[in-house]
C-alpha cells in the first residue's frame, strides 16, 4: 500500500506540468469564444486568483514602504520617499547584527541537529519487525506534532521550572543548585532547538519511511547474501535510495533559514533572554508592529525574503550540479 | 551468517530499548503536568510532585472549568476551526478543480503565480496593512481569510484531481453536467479521503495557531484558546482565576497545568480518529520531491 501511494505521489502526473497531450489548439475563428465557452471553469478560478492577488501580491507591492517614511495617516501613496535610508540604518544598527546572528545560529543548530534526527529515527524505526511495537511507538512519536507551540512552550516552562520542574528535581537530587533555565540567556538556543526536535522528530520520519518503503527489497536480500550487516545496508542501500528526498527537504530548509517559527520562539522569549533569543520574526513583530516602525521593519522583511530566495535558488543550482536533485 | 546474527540481535535489542526510551521521553512531560494538575498548590511549590499527584485535588480544574473567559475562547477556537476549515476546503477545491484542467489556457501562468508565493513571501508589515485596510482587524475574519488557500495544499489537491480518470469527466459532459455539477457530484465524492486529509491539515493549523490572533485581534472577548492559554502561562492571567475560584496564590502553577491539559484534551480525544488520515497525508508531502 505504502509503495503504491508513494509511486503515485512521488511523480506528479505529466499533465500537472501542462504536457501537451490533448491540448486544444484553438482555430482562429474559435479563439474569441474560448473564454466564453469555458466561462464556468474561469469563474471557479476567480476567487482564488483574487485571494492570491489581494493577500500575496498586494503585500509584495507594499514592499515599497521600505523605501518610504511610511506613516499611517499618509498611506502608501503620500508618504515621503527616502530611498535606501532604512537599509543604511539597518546595516549600522548593532541590534540588527545581533538579531541576524541569533537567527542564523539557531537555524544552523536546527539544521545540524534537527535535520538528521528524523532520518536516523526513520532508519531505526524501519528495522523494527514487531508491527504492534512499531505502531505504538509511531503513535506516541507523532503526537507532539499536533500540539500547539503554546502547549509545548507551557510543557517546557513547567518541565524546566526551578521550583517544580522535573529536570531541576533531578539536579537537586544529585546535590546541584536548581537552574532557572528559561531565564538564562546561554540556555535559550539549546531549549529552542531541543524542543523543536522533540516536537517534530517523529512527524519528520513519515516522509522518509514512505521513501524507504519504496526501495526494492531485493537489494537488501542481495546485500545480505554478500554478508553486509545492518549498518552497511543502511549506508550503501537505504541512504543512497532516499537521497533525493533528503536533498529536496534540505534545500527547502536552507531556503527557510531566516524563517524561524515565530510561535515557538515568542512563546519562550522574555526580556532576560532577548540577547540570545531575539530572531527576525519576533523582532519585526515587536519593533515593527508593536513599536510602529513600519518602514524599517519592512526593510528587514525584504532583506529576509531576498536572502531566503537567493539561498534557495543558489542551493538548488548547486544541488542540481552535484547530485542531480532539485526542488524545481 | 551465524556470526552476524549475534550482532544483529544485539542491534535489535538496542533499537527496541532506544525507541522505548524515546517514546517515554515524549510522554514524560505530560505525566508530570497531569500529576501537577491534580495536586495541591503547596505540594507543587515544595517540589513534591513528580509523576504522581500529591494531596489529590480537583481545585485546579474547578478554577479552569468555571472560568467564563476560557470557555468563550474555546468557543472562538471551535468556530474558527470549523468555519475556517470549511472555507479553506471550499475555495481550495474550487481553484484546484479549475487548475486541474491541463489544457486550460492561462493555467500555467496562474500556477507559476501560486508557486512564486511559496518561494518569495511578502514581509509581515505590508500583509498586516492589507488586512487592516480591508477592515478585518478585530474580527474573526482576520483569522480565516488571510490564510484562505495554502499554495502547498492547492498544489497537492490539483494533482489529486488529475488522478481521476478522464473518462468520468467525458461521461459527465455527455450527460449534460456543467463544471460545477461535475465538481460537486463526481470530483468531491471521489476525493473524499484526500479532502479530509487536507482538511485535517487546515483544521490543525486553525486550532493551534496564535500568531494571526496576536496580530489582528485586540478585543479580549475574541481571543482564541491558544492566545488565552498563552496569557495564562506567560502573563499573569492565572491570578484572576485564583480570585474567582477563591484559591490561594500557591495554586498558580497547578492552575497553569490544568489549563494546559484542558487545551490538550480535545486533541488527544480526536487523535486516534485522525491518525490513519495523516499517515496518508504526510506522504502527500512527498509530492514536493
Amino acid at each position: 500500500m505504502l509503495e503504491d501511494q508513494k509511486k503515485e505521489q512521488a511523480a506528479p502526473s505529466p499533465e500537472f506540468f501542462g504536457s501537451n497531450k490533448k491540448v486544444i489548439q484553438p482555430v482562429k475563428g474559435k479563439k474569441k469564444n474560448y473564454f466564453i465557452k469555458h466561462w464556468q471553469i474561469y469563474s471557479m478560478l476567480i476567487p482564488g486568483i483574487l485571494y492570491f492577488i489581494i493577500f500575496k501580491y498586494i503585500p509584495l507591492g507594499g514592499i515599497v514602504i521600505a523605501f518610504q517614511d511610511y506613516n499611517v495617516f499618509n498611506g502608501v501613496f503620500d508618504s515621503p520617499w527616502v530611498g535606501f535610508k532604512h537599509f543604511k540604518n539597518l546595516f549600522e544598527y548593532p541590534e540588527f547584527y545581533q538579531v541576524l546572528n541569533n537567527t542564523i545560529l539557531i537555524s544552523l543548530y536546527q539544521l545540524i541537529l534537527g535535520f538528521p534526527a528524523p532520518i536516523i529515527l526513520a532508519l531505526l524505526l524501519n528495522e523494527v519487525r514487531k508491527m504492534m511495537f512499531k505502531r505504538t511507538i509511531q503513535t506516541v512519536l507523532y503526537l507532539p506534532h499536533f500540539l500547539s507551540w503554546v502547549i509545548v512552550g507551557g510543557l517546557v516552562i513547567s518541565f524546566l521550572s526551578p521550583s517544580t520542574g522535573l529536570v531541576n528535581e533531578v539536579i537537586k537530587y544529585f546535590g546541584g543548585a536548581p537552574i532557572f533555565f528559561v531565564q538564562e540567556p546561554e540556555y535559550f538556543r539549546g531549549i529552542i532547538v531541543s524542543s523543536a526536535i522533540w516536537k517534530e522528530v517523529g512527524w519528520g520520519t513519515i516522509i522518509y519511511l514512505a521513501a524507504i518503503a519504496g526501495i526494492n527489497p531485493e537489494l537488501y536480500e542481495a546485500a545480505e547474501v554478500d554478508g553486509a550487516g545492518k549498518l552497511r545496508q543502511a549506508i550503501s542501500i537505504t541512504i543512497p535510495s532516499i537521497l533525493p528526498t533528503i536533498m529536496v527537504l534540505l534545500l527547502l530548509k536552507i531556503g527557510n533559514i531566516l524563517d524561524l517559527g515565530f510561535e515557538q520562539i515568542y512563546m519562550l522569549l522574555n526580556p532576560l533572554v532577548r540577547d540570545t533569543g531575539e530572531v527576525f520574526d519576533t523582532y519585526i513583530y515587536r519593533v515593527g508592529l508593536l513599536g510602529g516602525q513600519y518602514s524599517y521593519t519592512t526593510a528587514i522583511g525584504l532583506f529576509k525574503s531576498v536572502v531566503g530566495f537567493i539561498l534557495l535558488v543558489g542551493a538548488n543550482k548547486l544541488s542540481k550540479k552535484i547530485t542531480g536533485n532539485s526542488v524545481y | 551468517m551465524i556470526k552476524q546474527s549475534f550482532r544483529q540481535r544485539s542491534f535489535a535489542k538496542f533499537n527496541y530499548v532506544f525507541l522505548t526510551i524515546l517514546s517515554i521521553s515524549m510522554l514524560l512531560p505530560f505525566f508530570h503536568i497531569i500529576a501537577g494538575s491534580f495536586s495541591s498548590g503547596n505540594a507543587i511549590m515544595q517540589g513534591r510532585v513528580s509523576l504522581w499527584p500529591v494531596e489529590f485535588t480537583f481545585d485546579n480544574y474547578r478554577a479552569v472549568l468555571f472560568d467564563k473567559n476560557i470557555w468563550r475562547s474555546f468557543g472562538v477556537t471551535v468556530y474558527i476551526t470549523v468555519m475556517g476549515t470549511f472555507l479553506n476546503l471550499f475555495f481550495t477545491s474550487l481553484m484546484a478543480y479549475g487548475l486541474s484542467k491541463s489544457n486550460l489556457k492561462g493555467r500555467k501562468i496562474i500556477i507559476i503565480m501560486v508557486l512564486f508565493t511559496m518561494i518569495f513571501s511578502a514581509p509581515l508589515i505590508p500583509s498586516y496593512l492589507v488586512v487592516k485596510s480591508l477592515g478585518m482587524l478585530n474580527t474573526l475574519w482576520a483569522l480565516m481569510i488571510p490564510g484562505l488557500i495554502s499554495a502547498f495544499n492547492l498544489i497537492i489537491m490539483i494533482s489529486f484531481f488529475q488522478n481521476i480518470p478522464q473518462d468520468l469527466f467525458d461521461c459527465a459532459k455527455i450527460d449534460g453536467c456543467g463544471e460545477y455539477r461535475t465538481l460537486w457530484s463526481i470530483v468531491i465524492p471521489l476525493s473524499m479521503p484526500s479532502l479530509s486529509t487536507i482538511g485535517l491539515f487546515y483544521a490543525v493549523a486553525h486550532w493551534n495557531g496564535y500568531f494571526q490572533a496576536l496580530l489582528f485581534i485586540r478585543d479580549q472577548s475574541l481571543f482564541p484558546l491558544q492566545v488565552k492559554l498563552r496569557q495564562l502561562i506567560v502573563e499573569s492571567d492565572a491570578e484572576q482565576m485564583i480570585q474567582t475560584a477563591a484559591l490561594t496564590v500557591q495554586s498558580i502553577e497547578g492552575i497553569k497545568m490544568a489549563s494546559i491539559i484542558f487545551a490538550t484534551v480535545p486533541i488527544l480525544v480526536i487523535y486516534p480518529f485522525i491518525q490513519k488520515h495523516f499517515m496518508k497525508g504526510a506522504m502527500l508531502g512527498s509530492i514536493k520531491g
